[in-house]
C-alpha cells in the first residue's frame, strides 16, 4: 500500500514488519518520531513487542543486546551524540555477533550544536564492526530495514541503515508499504542458533586471551566480509518479492563516463541531477551511489571508479586533520590500480548546509578543468 | 518636544545575555519563574557573580546557561554536573551553579548527580522538574508521575518516578529542598539559601512544561499552578521517604535536609595535601 510518509516513519514501519520483538531507545532530534510511533505500536498492541525506555542511549544497546542475546529480534535507533554514547556497545554487540538492527539518523556532532544532516556521527563508528547501509530515499529506509534483519541474522553481525537528518527523517515522500505477508516470507522466524536457554545453560561474555582472541578478531572480520556476497543475495531475493532493486552500492550513467561523482545519503539524489545536466551538455559524467559502507566493497569500487579518468567523492563529514572519510577508503581502495584515476576529494554540506545541484554541477566543473585536484580536500562553499 | 522611545527593561537585564532574547520558553512554561527566581538569588545572595559560572546540560531548562550574562557552560546532554565539578576543583573559589532538566539531571545524568552528592561537591543544584523531557517533545523521563500520559507512554506511565529529595538525602546532599513554580518567594529564598550553604545543595522544583506534559494530561499551565497551590503541602524536615510525588496524595514542599559535613575539595586536601604540605608548596 502506497503511502506519503516520513523518513522516522518509513523505519517505524519497517520494525513493525519485522515482528520485532524488544526496542529500546532514547529520544534525540531528529529520531525521537520513530521512537514515539513505535512506542504507541507496542503500548496499543499493534506491535507484539516490548519497549524500554531507557534513561540513556548507552542502556538503549545494552538492552537491546540483552535482548538479542535472550534469543529475540531487537531494534533501536538514536543519532549524533546518541550513536557516539553508544560507542562502546557498538563494538560489543558487533563482538558478540549479535544481529541487532540499529537506525541512525546523520546528524552533526557537538560542539557546537547543530540537529542538521552531517555524516561524522555514523562514519566515527566504523571501526565497530557494525554493517553500515547508506540510505537515499524514504522508500530505500524501508526496504533497507527489512533488508538489514536478513542480513544480520545470516552473518551474525549487527546492522546500521543510516540516513539524512531532516532531509529524509522529517520529510514526506510516497513509499510502498509491504504486506506483512510478504515480509513474512522474506524474512523467516528468528531461530538463533545460540541463545540464553535455561535447559542448556551457557555463559557469555567470559574472558579470552592473546592465545584466542586473535583468531577470534580474524573470524568477524572474515564474516564480515561474507556480507557483501550476502547483501547481494539478499537485495536479489527482495527484488524477486517486492520487485524493488538494490545492491552493495549502485551505479548511474557510469557506463561510458569518464568522470564519476561518488555520493551517499541524499547528496546522491541531487548528483544525479548534475549528471543528467551533464549528459544533456554530452559530456561523460556518471555517480556511484555509495550504500554499504562497512564491510567496504572494494572490488565492486575497483570495477566501477577503475577505468575513468576523474572521481569526485563528496564527503559531508570531517575527520579534522585528513578529510573526508569516504575520499579516504575510496582511495586506498584505488591504490593498487595502474592507471588509477585521479581523485578529487570534496567536503560539503557540513551541519546541514544546503547542497544544490549547482553545487554539484560547480564541482564537476571544477574536477574538469583541473588536471588535479587543487586542494585536497576541497571544501566546497566555504566561507571567507 | 521630541518623543524618545523607551526601550523596554527588565530588573534583571544586567545578568542575561540580551541578545539571546528571546527565549525559546513556550507560553505558561515554567522554566522562566524558576530562571528569573534563581538570577534574583543570586543577585540578593551578595555571592561574587564576578566568580559565579552557570553549568547547564541539554533540555528546555539547559538552555538557563547560555542566557546568563556570566561564565557559563551548555554542556553536553546529562554530564552537566561532572563538568562543573571540574571547574569546581581545578578553581575552589568558584561559586558552581547547575541549572538543569529533570532527564538530564536524573535519567542520562542521574549516575553522576549521586556520585556528587556522595563526595558533597561544592555546588548548588536546581532541577527544574516538569515531568518530562521537554525539548523532545515529552518523552516519558524518570520523574514522570506514575500513569501519566506522554508520547513514549501512551497508555499511561507504567513506572513509577524518582523521589528526587529521597535520593539527594540518600547520596549525602547537605542540602535538599522542594518547591514549585508558584511559590516564588519560598523558591528564591531557598535558592539564596543553597547558594551561601557550603556542600552539596539540591533543589528540586516542580513546573509546568504545558506544550508537552500538559497537554496529554489534561492540565493547562494554570490548571497547573492550581495544582500547585491546592495539592501541595509545606512541610519542613519532612522525612525524605514521605517526598513521593502524587498530585492525588498531595506533595510535599519545604527544606529537608540543611546538614555540614566537610566538602570534596577539603576532604581531598585533608587526605593528600596536609596543611604543611600545601603552604610549603604556596611558599616555593
Ligand atoms: C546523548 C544525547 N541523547 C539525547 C539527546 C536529546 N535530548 C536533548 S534534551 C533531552 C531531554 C531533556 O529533558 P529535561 O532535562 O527534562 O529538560 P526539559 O526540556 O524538560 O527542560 C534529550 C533526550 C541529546 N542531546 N544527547
Ligand atoms: S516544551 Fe515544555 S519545557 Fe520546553 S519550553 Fe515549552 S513548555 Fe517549556
Ligand atoms: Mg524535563
Amino acid at each position: 500500500m502506497k503511502q506519503v510518509i516520513k523518513g522516522n516513519f518509513a523505519v517505524s514501519h519497517g520494525v513493525k514488519l519485522c515482528r520485532v520483538k524488544v526496542i529500546s531507545a532514547y529520544p534525540i532530534t531528529p529520531q525521537t518520531t520513530i521512537v514515539e510511533e513505535l512506542s504507541e505500536m507496542c503500548a496499543s498492541g499493534e506491535l507484539d513487542a516490548k519497549f524500554i525506555k531507557v534513561e540513556s542511549e548507552h542502556s538503549a544497546m545494552a538492552g537491546v543486546i540483552g535482548s538479542s542475546t535472550a534469543g529475540v529480534r531487537s531494534f533501536t535507533a538514536t543519532s549524533s551524540q546518541g550513536l557516539l554514547l553508544m560507542h562502546e556497545v557498538l563494538h560489543w554487540a558487533a563482538g558478540a555477533r549479535l544481529p541487532i538492527v540499529l537506525a541512525n539518523v546523520n546528524r552533526a556532532v557537538g560542539p557546537g550544536w547543530n540537529i542538521w544532516a552531517d555524516q561524522t556521527d555514523s562514519l566515527s563508528q566504523r571501526d565497530t564492526g557494525l554493517i553500515q547501509v547508506y540510505c537515499e530515499s524514504n522508500q530505500e529506509v524501508l526496504d533497507s530495514v527489512i533488508m538489514a534483519y536478513k542480513l544480520a541474522e545470516k552473518v551474525s553481525l549487527p546492522v546500521m541503515l543510516t540516513y539524512d537528518a531532516f532531509f529524509l527523517s522529517h520529510t514526506s515522500e510516497i513509499v510502498d508499504i509491504p504486506e506483512i505477508e510478504q515480509v513474512d516470507e522474506f524474512l523467516p522466524p528468528y531461530n538463533p542458533e545460540f541463545r540464553i536457554d535455561i535447559n542448556n545453560p551457557r555463559s557469555f561474555g567470559g574472558m579470552i586471551g592473546p592465545d584466542y582472541y586473535f583468531e577470534e578478531r580474524y573470524i568477524m572480520h572474515k564474516d564480515a566480509l561474507k556480507a557483501l556476497e550476502y547483501y547481494q543475495q539478499v537485495c536479489k531475493e527482495f527484488e524477486e518479492i517486492f520487485g524493488r532493486e538494490y545492491d552493495i552500492c549502485e551505479e548511474y550513467r557510469t557506463g561510458d563516463a569518464e568522470v564519476i561523482v561518488v555520493a551517499a545519503g541524499t547528496i546522491t539524489s541531487v548528483s544525479r541531477i548534475a549528471v543528467d545536466k551533464f549528459r544533456e551538455e554530452g559530456k561523460k559524467v556518471g555517480l556511484m551511489k555509495l550504500r554499504m559502507f562497512r564491510p567496504v566493497p572494494v572490488e565492486r569500487w575497483r570495477k566501477v571508479l577503475g577505468n575513468v579518468a576523474k572521481v569526485v567523492v563528496m564527503d559531508r563529514n570531517l575527520t579534522a586533520g585528513l578529510g573526508g572519510v569516504f575520499a579516504s577508503e575510496i582511495q586506498a581502495a584505488l591504490y593498487p590500480i595502474e592507471n588509477k584515476p585521479m581523485v578529487y576529494p570534496v567536503i560539503a554540506g557540513l551541519g546541514g548546509r544546503d547542497v544544490t545541484p549547482d553545487d554539484i554541477e560547480g564541482i564537476i566543473n571544477y574536477a574538469l578543468s583541473n588536471d588535479k585536484p587543487t586542494d585536497v580536500p576541497l571544501f566546497w562553499g566555504l566561507k571567507e | 518636544m521630541t518623543q524618545t522611545k523607551k526601550t523596554p527593561s527588565h530588573p534583571l537585564d544586567e545578568l542575561l545575555r540580551l541578545d539571546r532574547i528571546p527565549h525559546i520558553w513556550c507560553p505558561g512554561c515554567g522554566i522562566g519563574t524558576a530562571f528569573s527566581s534563581c538570577l534574583i538569588a543570586m543577585k540578593t545572595s551578595g555571592i561574587d557573580l564576578q566568580k559565579t559560572v552557570m553549568v547547564s546540560g541539554i533540555g528546555c531548562s539547559g538552555r538557563g546557561a547560555g542566557y546568563v550574562n556570566l561564565d557559563s557552560y551548555h554542556t553536553t546532554h546529562g554530564r552537566a554536573i561532572p563538568f562543573a565539578t571540574g571547574m569546581k576543583l581545578a578553581n575552589p573559589e568558584l561559586n558552581v551553579i547547575v541549572f538543569s532538566g529533570d532527564g538530564d539531571l536524573f535519567a542520562i545524568g542521574g549516575n553522576h548527580f549521586i556520585h556528587a552528592a556522595r563526595r558533597n561537591v561544592d555546588m548548588t543544584i536546581i532541577c527544574v522538574n516538569n515531568f518530562n523531557y521537554g525539548m523532545t517533545g515529552g518523552q516519558v523521563a524518570a520523574t514522570t508521575p506514575y500513569q501519566a500520559k506522554t508520547t513514549t507512554t501512551p497508555m499511561g506511565n507504567p513506572e513509577p518516578p524518582f523521589n528526587l529529595p529521597l535520593l539527594a538525602y540518600a547520596s549525602g546532599a547537605t542540602y535538599v529542598s522542594r518547591w514549585t513554580i508558584l511559590h516564588t518567594r519560598d523558591l528564591m529564598e531557598s535558592i539564596e539559601e543553597a547558594l551561601l550553604k557550603r556542600g552539596f545543595s539540591f533543589i528540586e522544583v516542580l513546573a509546568p512544561c504545558p506544550v508537552n506534559y500538559g497537554r496529554r494530561n489534561k492540565e493547562k499551565a494554570l490548571d497547573s499552578l492550581k495544582i500547585y497551590q491546592e495539592r501541595t503541602i509545606i512541610k519542613n524536615n519532612a522525612d525524605p521517604t514521605e517526598l513521593d510525588i502524587d498530585f492525588d496524595r498531595g506533595v510535599v514542599l519545604g527544606k529537608f535536609v540543611d546538614q555540614d559535613r566537610p566538602t570534596c575539595t577539603e576532604m581531598y586536601d585533608k587526605t593528600c595535601r596536609p596543611t604543611d604540605l600545601s603552604e610549603e608548596s604556596k611558599a616555593a
